[in-house]
């Protein structure tokens, strides 16, 4: 009898690989090219946000949201807002949070719009890459509109937003969104039906109901395999239970259905938004509270107190009751939520970020089993992957 | 939903916070509880969202240990906490939930709580070859190395911290406290 010798080659898959969606370093043991164990290391970009977190007052905390997930910056400032007003036990005015819902939707638009052409482009088509790009700046255009910046926006505040829309904004918006459904037919139309699509994608990376919720997926993920689960839906926050919006839901669970939500969501957030529009009404964006937000620059110039209070609160900051608050938003990726934890002092004296990405890239290992190698750059691509939310 | 965690014994001191419910256990219930929690069919805490902790180093038990679960059929979570000593090791929840693998590897990474029958308790976050245990109150903000190309040895080269100018801790908080609520009530101050 021969002996059959088993051979398995171990390679390295990052940290620096377009594939890898950013410093993702894989160790992959493959057999021929079977992939048999798939072990991420993560951790090349982690930059201690939540230590320097502790060391930073409340406001000066949000920009660093911005910086985690990179691609869709607002929707985890409102995490943080959302979690900070809890503690201070604030409620934000009405026209605030319809301007958050609208902001936090045009992100999920910018988050799909990049996920979308550049899982195509890591199985195959190059074309969506630049089509979406081109629709991304446009929609970047109304981040810089209202906060100065394109991504880094800390536009989301404990108390409101930071400053109203400018005037026109809303037709301007109206208007963008009139013509956006198009953009996504014409997107489809080169991708739903591809055939090369389709074969790297149908059937690679099955998770099923169970093994989804076991792993700790949520958004796009959890939904694609049949659970029809939306904290915009299920734990209402800001203005979301005052619009009407339908929940995407997969059948297989495999990367085409990742895919096919995340298609669907889109077409939601722009009705979202455009309900948003209608209902919007004049008003403060901000709590009128000046221990909390700023006051406004015209009245720091005739009065002491107004200058007082803007000197207080951009040196000490305001303080925070004492207590601890979980508070989680539906981000374009899933759950992203914050765990603060306040010492009744102006600095927060713990703060945990639950990012969606870091469970969802622990099943990687486990969807990419017995797939082959060249499918570990479609799954990983399927899961979405950013490196700023996963190393923090 | 209160009455029955209320029914669970190993919970203490459960308060409802609108959002989510949060108790306290002791650590050895841990996975009793946990098993519990997720089997029980009128609570279903069917998914594991999170583990982290909170560092007290003024406290003798100086780690909060904090596991926030959820439960999609009835549409709340329950934050469950428990107090650990510096040395004190926890069970893993690897065998309940298979998302507490990485969870728990941060944990270890960044705070050193040791979890037990953890199949792969490594470092995740920080480089390898890290020491110390960066989200403890007494670590440092700068950390005790940094990093550079050396060019005449042609590699990376690690060297204890050199700060070209000390930390900068402004102290803002006035001594003011300020107006006190009830402060126009003479009758009490007099």
């Amino acid at each position: 009898m021969k002996e059959i010798e088993v051979n398995t080659t171990t390679i390295n898959f990052g940290p620096q690989h377009p594939a890898a969606h950013g410093v993702l370093r894989l160790v992959v043991e493959l057999d021929g090219e079977v992939v048999e164990r798939a072990e991420p290391h993560i951790g090349l970009l982690h930059r201690g946000t939540e230590k320097l977190i502790e060391y930073k007052t409340y406001l000066q905390a949000v920009p660093y949201f911005d910086r985690l997930d990179y691609v869709s910056p607002m929707c985890q400032e409102h995490a943080f807002a959302l979690a900070t007003e809890k503690l201070l036990g604030i409620e934000v005015p009405q026209r605030a949070q319809y301007i958050r819902v609208i902001f936090a939707e045009i992100t999920r638009l910018l988050n799909h719009l990049l996920n979308i052409p550049a899982y195509a482009a890591d199985i195959g088509a190059v074309t969506p890459f630049l089509w979406c790009f081109e629709e991304r700046e446009k929609l970047l255009q109304f981040h810089e509109a209202v906060s100065g910046a394109r991504f880094h926006a800390a536009y989301f505040r404990p108390g409101g937003v930071h400053q109203d829309m400018p005037e026109g904004m809303e037709e301007k918006l109206g208007k963008h969104f009139e013509t956006l459904p198009k953009f996504i037919d014409d997107l489809e139309s080169l991708l739903t039906n591809n055939r090369i699509l389709r074969q790297r994608s149908v059937d690679i990376g099955v998770i099923s109901k169970d093994e989804a919720i076991e792993w700790g997926c949520t958004g796009p993920v959890l939904r694609s395999a049949g659970v029809p689960w939306d904290l915009r839906r299920s734990q209402p926050y800001d203005a979301y239970d005052k619009v009407e919006f339908e929940i995407a839901v997969g059948k297989k669970g495999d990367c085409f259905d990742r895919y096919l939500v995340r298609i669907e969501e889109m077409r939601q957030s722009i009705s979202i938004i455009q309900q948003c529009l209608k209902q919007i009404k004049s008003g403060e964006i901000s709590v009128i509270d000046n221990k909390i937000t700023p006051p406004k620059r015209s009245e720091m110039k005739h009065s002491m107190e107004s200058l007082i209070h803007h000197f207080k609160l951009f040196t000490e900051g305001y303080r925070v009751p004492e207590g601890e608050t979980y508070n989680a938003v539906e981000a374009p990726k899933g759950e992203f939520g914050v765990f603060l934890v306040s010492d009744g002092s102006s600095k927060p004296y713990r703060c945990k970020i639950r990012a969606p990405g870091f469970a969802h890239l622990q099943t990687l290992d486990f969807l990419s089993q017995g797939h082959l190698m060249a499918d570990i750059a479609a799954i990983l691509g399927s899961l979405d992957i950013v490196f700023g939310e996963i190393d923090r | 939903m209160l009455e029955e965690l209320n029914k669970i014994k190993e919970l203490n001191l459960i308060t409802d916070n609108k959002i989510f419910y949060s108790a306290f256990f002791l650590k050895e219930h841990l996975t009793k509880l946990v098993n519990e929690l997720k089997n029980n069919e009128t609570l279903s805490f069917n998914q594991l969202i999170d583990i982290t902790a909170i560092d007290h180093p003024s406290k003798e038990k100086r780690f909060e240990l904090v596991y926030i679960l959820l439960s999609m059929k009835k549409n709340k979570r329950v934050v469950l906490k428990t107090h650990l000593e510096e040395n004190d090791n926890i069970d893993s929840l690897t065998e309940i939930f298979q998302a507490s693998n990485w969870y728990e590897r941060e944990c270890y990474d960044l705070f050193g709580i040791k979890f037990n029958n953890h199949p792969d308790l490594r470092r995740i976050m920080t480089d390898y070859n890290f020491e110390g245990f960066p989200l403890r109150k007494d670590f440092p903000l700068t950390g005790h190395t940094e990093v550079r190309y050396d060019d005449v040895e042609k590699k990376v080269v690690y060297e204890p911290v050199k700060l070209t100018q000390e930390y900068r801790d402004f102290d803002y908080t006035s001594p003011w406290e300020g107006m006190k609520k009830g402060i126009d009530d003479h009758s009490e101050q007099e």
